[in-house]
């Protein structure tokens, strides 16, 4: 496959306009697990130019069940795992990874490049500090927050909130993991692929509002 | 009046620490928007709420 097949093929589904805007942006993903892996393969199939990984974590027998890896994955970094899936989905992706646990320090210099965040943590608390962070850094950045995605409730309930114009939220904002519901791929992937499709949403309509300013 | 996740309250003069405490929020898996900005969670006990205060509390909870 060569890169202008993959283009023309991506603009014949897209068209020229939007694609150019995917090939120009850049998203970063911070938590690389079922959440982040398949929001990353959304965009990766999208075209979007640029990805960012960002994950401390190595994959494990328990993550295969919903996440983006595979069995000979297994003991492997989990930013060099889903790199390398990604680039097997698109050849001509940029990939920029990161195996670090990100803190509220980290938030700033990781992040200064990229157009759009994605908060795809575990944990409550470090899904909070990261919203905290980019929202007091980067107010004029673009962020895609997810909660409540476990057990296997009713797949309508996850929907996108739009708390303000650079701010989603994704998820049905109750199921939570800690209540031992579990989770199950099917449900995390609905959610990541809200997260996903309101990426795309905004890439290709946010540029619209700047072209028409010029 | 003001508006909190979307509902009239009578919260005008309380602390943002106060509405969190009323609501019973955990401070740790919070974000608190007042008029489309986020409030630092230090200024939860200095910031006192205003009539037309537009607030969003968005509450996390695991998994992903």
């Amino acid at each position: 496959m060569q890169k202008a097949d993959w283009q023309r093929a991506l603009c014949a589904r897209h068209g020229e306009k939007t694609q150019e805007k995917f090939n120009r942006a850049s998203v970063a993903i911070c938590g690389l697990g079922g959440l982040g892996s398949h929001i990353a393969i959304g965009l990766a199939r999208a075209g979007i130019g640029k990805l960012l990984l960002i994950d401390f974590d190595q994959v494990e027998l328990t993550n295969l069940h919903r996440q983006g890896y595979k069995p000979s994955q297994i003991g492997r970094k989990k930013t060099e795992a889903l790199k390398e899936n990604l680039l097997e989905i698109n050849p001509f992706l940029q990939v920029e990874v990161c195996e670090r646990y990100m803190q509220e320090a980290d938030v700033k210099e990781l992040l200064a490049e990229v157009d759009v965040v994605c908060e795809a943590f575990d944990r409550a608390e470090s899904k909070a500090m990261l919203v905290n962070a980019v929202r007091e850094f980067y107010p004029q950045k673009v962020l895609v927050a997810s909660s409540g995605m476990a057990g296997f409730g009713d797949g309508n309930e996850i929907h996108t909130r739009k708390i303000n114009a650079h701010f989603y939220l994704c998820g049905d904002e109750r199921s939570d993991v800690n209540d031992g519901i579990g989770l199950v791929s099917a449900r995390v992937m609905l959610c990541a692929s809200h997260v996903a499709l309101k990426v795309l949403q905004i890439i290709k309509d946010g540029m619209d509002k700047g072209e028409q300013e010029e | 009046m003001l508006i909190i996740n979307g509902n009239e309250s009578d919260f005008a003069g309380k602390t943002v620490k106060e509405m969190i405490d009323f609501f019973q929020y955990e401070e740790r898996t919070i974000a608190v928007e007042v008029n489309e900005k986020i409030l630092p969670k230090q200024e939860f006990t200095a910031y006192r709420l205003q009539d037309g205060d537009c607030v969003e509390v968005v509450s996390f909870v695991g998994g992903g």
